[in-house]
């Protein structure tokens, strides 16, 4: 996996508060309470501010997973570069 | 001991270079908050900011993308993003057999989807501290329908939804989100009225007048306070008593 991918964990964990137990590199959206609209726009944002990343509203809501935010991630900073 | 400052607070008002939003603006700056107002003309959201100690910013509410990005400008400037006003609306009178296509595509796209592009990236700036209040402008006339008014007023009832929705949506999250609806307020908007129209609309409110562009604010500076922090999802008339 990416050298996003460790980063993008920690702001997985810490925007939808994640215990240990969560299996967050295969988690998909709505896998858990935490993780439902209201947690994805916290996500997002985290996510957007800690990679220094702007999602537009499609790749929003195509967000589905850990490894398509991996991935989306990713590009974007390639982008950036 | 809460009250009606702002200090310290980050405040975001769109359409924010003339009458109820730089009202608005002005009465959140009085009260302490940093305020960033917005208009579609650069220049005059810079004059308009300057004349009442606010920043200002080109903000066109019909892209979603321009919206997003803005929002989260601001919001990094300044660490954080507390309140967000969303105000810029249009309005143009059509009765209802001489309503074009173009009036209901740019009503709804101004009004509508601009003031939901404005709230959609609210919540996520304000979601990461769960905290932070909302006000969308609505109108008396989406409460009650006007003759004449079918787009304007169309528009203005999903506006209020919009606050009911997303106060649904975003309480848990610790984010507030209110309408207000102005009655006849003495704006540009409403210049155009005619002397005899203007009478009779103040004729009709048991107060006798027209409201003042800072009565609303006024209104929305209670929301958008501490004071307010147990109101979510209520559309607050301002209409002098026009609707009782």
């Amino acid at each position: 996996m990416s050298e996003v991918a460790p980063k993008l964990r920690e702001v997985f964990v810490e925007a939808l508060d994640l215990d240990g137990a969560v299996d967050v590199e295969n988690l998909k959206y709505r896998d858990i309470e935490a993780w439902d609209s209201v947690g994805h726009m916290a996500l997002v944002a985290a996510i957007e501010d800690e990679f220094d990343v702007e999602f537009d509203t499609d790749q929003v809501i195509d967000m589905s997973s850990f490894k398509v935010a991996v991935d989306m991630v990713t590009e974007l900073q390639s982008k950036n570069d | 001991m809460t009250d009606l400052s702002l200090s310290g607070r980050v405040a975001l008002v769109t359409g924010g270079t003339r009458g109820i939003g730089l009202a608005t603006a002005r009465a959140l700056v009085e009260a302490g908050a940093t305020v960033v107002l917005t208009g579609r003309d650069e220049a005059r959201a810079t004059e308009a900011a300057a004349s009442v100690g606010a920043s200002g910013l080109a903000l066109d509410v019909t892209d979603a993308k321009a919206v997003s990005s803005l929002v989260r400008g601001v919001a990094k400037e300044h660490g954080k993003l507390d309140i967000v006003v969303a105000n810029a609306g249009i309005m143009e009178d059509a009765l209802l057999g001489m309503i074009k296509e173009d009036l209901v595509d740019t009503t709804l796209s101004t009004n509508v989807a601009g003031t939901l592009h404005t709230v959609q990236a609210a919540a996520r700036a304000m979601m990461r501290k769960k905290s932070g209040a909302i006000v969308v402008l609505a109108s008396i006339v989406g409460e009650h329908g006007s003759a004449g008014q079918t787009v304007y007023a169309a528009s203005k009832a999903a506006v209020a939804n919009i606050a009911r929705s997303a106060a649904k949506e975003l309480g848990r999250s610790g984010i507030r989100v209110n309408a207000v609806a102005p009655g006849v307020i003495e704006t540009d908007l409403t210049s155009g009225l005619s002397e005899d129209a203007k009478a009779e609309n103040a004729g009709k409110t048991p107060l006798g007048r027209l409201g003042r562009p800072e009565e609303v604010a006024n209104a929305i500076r209670f929301l958008v306070s501490d004071e307010a922090s147990f109101i979510t999802g209520q559309v607050l008339g301002i209409d002098g008593g026009l609707v009782l």
